[in-house]
């Protein structure tokens, strides 16, 4: 069991790494863009526009963290 | 060659040499204090061990159709770049104590030093650390080579990137014979995730069935953005940091 485990924690670690927001977030959006496709709209924009607000909003949220840290 | 062929071999090569130098402090590391013999039999198995992935994901991507393989792969390039441009990003703003080949080879070869030599021919301590080594990091190079070759439809061109790499990596080591801690590992972690998100979102979104204003010429436009984007936030970071200590070199 703790091979499985191991092996289980290891892809977790090399594919979500070390926020699964951000990848939570890829799953979301590639989903509502494909959905939205579906539907007739050429929705070009929602990725680079959701990645933008993904990326700062987890980087912003690091940098508290730390900071935080730090204070402490 | 396309502009998007040469994207494809620049982003290739620089997250191989990324890799590539990661992998091969350990490995000196290894050799230095334990011997070359178990070093360089961990490297082998390592690296027959990746072609092995090679060989089995390879041909299994060329069967899915191309849509869904854009949405999977630029899924997956898209969580691999917004991983590395965000400890990148970090990095460059004193958040996240930077990389440094020079740290990570004094603690390797301490711990090298430390652990027991098993009695026989093969050191296995040797052998592992280098076998992990070279698996691990050259997992995500192995990623990279699929997953950009097999949707540009040029995973000649993925490879010769990587092998490049390899050669140039491996050659100034064994030129310096040591760490190869002069290199930019930061900097070109930062170009490398650049390059990474926006080849995730260009295909990825393309194989959600989005139709990119002005087709190819999009990626043109969603790579320097992501970069500017990136700087801007960095800049951000480092102006709301007022007093923020200086990065220790070191951690991962």
């Amino acid at each position: 069991m703790g091979h499985v485990r191991a092996f289980a924690l290891f892809w977790w670690d090399f594919i979500v790494g070390d926020d699964y927001r951000i990848a939570l977030g890829v799953v979301v959006l590639l989903t509502a863009t494909d959905l939205l496709s579906r539907s007739g709209a050429n929705v070009w924009w929602l990725l680079p526009l959701g990645v933008v607000t993904m990326l700062a909003a987890s980087v912003f949220s690091a940098a508290r963290e730390r900071r935080g840290q730090r204070r402490g | 060659m396309t502009a998007s062929a040469i994207l494809l071999v620049v982003a290739v090569f620089l997250a191989s040499a990324v890799e590539m130098v990661e992998a091969a402090t350990i490995v000196v590391a290894v050799g230095v204090t334990r011997g070359w013999h178990s070093a360089m039999l961990g490297v082998g198995a390592g690296l027959l061990a990746l072609a092995v992935v090679v060989a089995a994901l390879g041909p299994a991507l060329t069967a899915i159709p191309l849509s869904a393989l854009r949405l999977a792969v630029g899924g997956l390039l898209l969580v691999f770049g917004l991983g590395w441009l965000r400890k990148a990003i970090l990095r460059a703003a004193g958040l996240k104590a930077l990389h440094n080949e020079a740290e990570t080879f004094r603690e390797q070869r301490e711990l090298a030093r430390e652990a027991a030599v098993a009695a026989g021919r093969l050191d296995t301590y040797g052998f592992t650390l280098s076998f992990k080594g070279v698996l691990l990091e050259g997992l995500e190079v192995v990623f990279i080579v699929i997953t950009f070759g097999s949707n540009q439809g040029g995973i000649g061109l993925a490879a010769l990137g990587a092998l490049a790499a390899v050669v140039v990596v491996l050659g100034a080591v064994v030129v310096v014979r040591a760490p190869l801690s002069r290199v930019p590992e930061n900097t070109m972690k930062f170009a490398v995730g650049c390059l990474l998100t926006s080849f995730g979102t260009f295909w990825g979104a393309e194989g959600a069935g989005v139709t990119w204003p002005g087709a190819d010429i999009a990626l043109a436009v969603l790579i320097p953005a992501t970069l500017l984007i990136s700087v801007a936030m960095v800049a951000a970071l480092r102006r709301t940091a007022g007093t923020a200590a200086l990065p220790q070199p070191g951690a991962a």
